[in-house]
């Protein structure tokens, strides 16, 4: 972590692909882009308090590009308007990344690998705690004000649940699907290949395999404590050929859990068959050194990564599903777009799948709906045809008479 | 010449009718907030139902007071005498045109197998509704207090309490064409004045 990435405010201050951190200091090129080098002098003389571009030049292209990892975090916030993001945009609250991810001694307020998010129901104003991570912070526990039932739904509900009712939502899109084990694909003369979809993004990729994007994207729903438990080479996976590599903890008993929003972001990747354990392949390096995206052999690529990390492999690689839970808590929408009841409070709503509760109208007991209707549909029939009998009889009456 | 009676008060009338919207129209958005039909849209149905509850309870225990105030609860003792005789006239009698076995008078409005079946909606399906529902409206502060009961329970209770008034509701209905003439009952819960037989008697 270098002082002038995050303090400078010249736009000029670039991070070379390849030089571990250091920026270009003399004129170089990476993928035909060339890399003029930097004035320290002058980039140093432009300091000052973060803003969106200082945190997005690497946040917001997590993952390789614009958007790739996140979903919720693109350079579209850069620009965004008030439909996009309520606090970032310019018309909004015009907030920076730091009004929320504060800082104290440069520690910054978000989430962990190894701590839990703040989620707790604190205030942070009056008495700021500087932690203003969380939507309580500012927001208090209770915030709306028109009706008392959606205060009611704050303990078991995020605010982002219904709040960021789809993200990807700035015209950037983001991956949902990364197929490694159709990479290494080359026409027929030896030469990659690319294939990209009408937005630009590769579809198909040699280095990389098969990719899937997507945008306004509705979230997946999780029981979520701010916790999260992760699939690491030491785990052995699961043997149906399919693993979630990190699983946000929590459930409906739990109090401190509550329905949070995830980007639910799936793939296929190569793994130690004959161990069951996750592996690190080595993908960047000159030809020769096993490297995938110079040799294109995945067996090598294990190997050496394997060797390299010191870890043990046992030699049988194969491909396997995998999944990774994404919070979304970026692009907070306008309240006038917020989610409507119906959203999730339906027999096939968003949290139809969602387990531990009863949601009313998504949830009913079959069998007493069942006897309820046939209750009625019966009591209805039972008074027609007593209805009917009193008809008959008084006609029968009348002609005798 | 008709002959009528003042059998229902003012007050009697204006509850009753008060009542029974407010029932249609709990069991109306109750349905759709259980996911059983889309009608006013979800957050329509719920806020009708909370606001049609209130006024309800509201309308409930001004009833109750007016009974207790004047003396009418009596008209609800329950009795079993000549119980029987109910359950022949409206299985056989009322067909066969037998003679009526009961005297309605603006005293004794009720006679022994009404007496009984709107006791059980007073002290079975009533309390049913009113408890499962207020359970789950003051869900949070049930938890708070430490009152561990699901809301699942609760939900579900509700339900049944509004199947069963559902069904009282279709029989009620029915029930009230059994009068001196089929609207004879309908007229009078309207305007007071009930078209009675000349011997007063009914089922």
């Amino acid at each position: 972590m270098d002082c002038l990435v995050c303090h400078e405010q010249s736009g000029k201050y670039k991070k070379f692909p390849t030089a571990c951190g250091h920026p270009a200091y003399e004129e170089k090129k990476f993928g035909g882009k060339v890399f003029e080098p930097v004035d320290l002098n002058a980039v140093a003389k432009t300091v000052g308090k973060p803003g969106l571009q200082n945190c997005g030049v690497c946040h917001f292209f997590g993952g390789g590009g614009d958007g790739v990892k996140h979903g919720d975090l693109d350079s579209s916030l850069l620009s965004a308007d008030r439909d996009l993001d309520v606090h970032m945009s310019k018309e909004g609250a015009n907030h920076t990344c730091t009004a929320c991810h504060t800082t104290i001694n440069h520690q910054m307020a978000g989430r962990y690998y190894t701590e839990k998010a703040p989620l707790e129901h604190r205030m942070a104003m009056p008495e700021d705690y500087g932690n203003r991570i969380s939507c309580e912070s500012c927001h208090g526990p209770t915030p709306h004000e028109t009706m008392a039932i959606l205060d009611d739904h704050t303990a078991k509900v995020s605010c982002q649940a219904c709040h960021i009712p789809r993200y990807a939502r700035g015209g950037i899109s983001t991956l949902m699907w990364w197929d490694w084990s159709t990479a290494g694909k080359f026409t027929d003369d030896g030469n990659p290949i690319v294939e990209k979809n009408e937005g630009g993004r590769p579809t198909y990729h040699t280095m990389k395999g098969d990719m899937t994007w997507a945008e306004n994207v509705v979230p997946t729903y999780a029981w979520y404590n701010g916790g999260m438990e992760y699939v690491t080479m030491k785990d052995t996976l699961p043997k149906d050929g399919s693993v979630e590599i990190n699983q946000p903890l929590g459930n409906y008993d739990d109090p401190e859990s509550r329905i949070f929003p995830f980007k639910y972001y799936e793939g296929r990747q190569i793994y130690d068959a004959g161990a069951d354990r996750l592996v690190v392949s080595k993908l960047f390096g000159p030809k020769g050194s096993g490297a995938y995206w110079s040799d294109y052999d995945w067996q090598r690529s294990v190997e050496v990564g394997m060797a390299e990390s010191g870890e043990e492999f046992s030699g049988q690689i194969g491909f396997i599903d995998t999944a990774m839970y994404w919070p979304i808590t970026h692009m907070v929408a306008p309240k006038e777009d917020s989610l409507q009841c119906a959203a999730c409070h339906a027999r096939d709503g968003r949290l139809a799948s969602l387990p531990g509760f009863y949601l009313p109208g998504r949830d009913r007991v079959s069998w007493i709906d069942t006897l309820g209707w046939s209750l009625f549909v019966l009591s209805i029939i039972g008074v027609m045809i007593h209805g009917l009998l009193r008809v008959v009889f008084r006609m029968a009456r009348s002609k005798k008479q | 010449m008709k002959r009528t009676i003042y059998m229902y008060k003012g007050f009697e009338r204006i509850w009753h009718w008060l009542q029974a919207a407010l029932i249609i129209l709990l069991l109306l958005t109750g349905f759709e907030i259980h996911g059983s039909y889309e009608l006013f849209g979800y957050q329509g149905a719920y806020v009708v139902h909370i606001q049609a509850a209130w006024i309800l309870l509201g309308l409930l225990v001004l009833a109750l007071f007016w009974h207790v105030t004047t003396g009418e609860w009596r008209q609800y003792k329950p009795t079993l005498k000549n119980l029987d005789k109910m359950v022949r006239c409206y299985m056989v009698g009322i067909f066969l045109d037998e003679p009526r076995p009961y005297t309605k008078t603006p005293e004794t409005k009720l006679n022994p197998l009404q007496k009984l079946s709107y006791l059980g909606v007073l002290l079975f399906i009533l309390p049913i509704l009113i408890i499962s529902g207020l359970g789950c409206y003051f869900y949070n502060d049930l938890q708070a207090w430490g009152l561990s009961v699901g809301f699942g329970p609760l939900a579900i209770l509700h339900t049944i309490g509004a199947f069963l008034m559902l069904t009282f509701l279709v029989i009620h209905v029915y029930m009230t064409t059994t009068g001196h003439s089929p609207l004879s009952y309908t007229i009078a819960m309207i305007t007071g004045r009930e078209e009675v037989p000349e011997d007063n008697r009914v089922c």
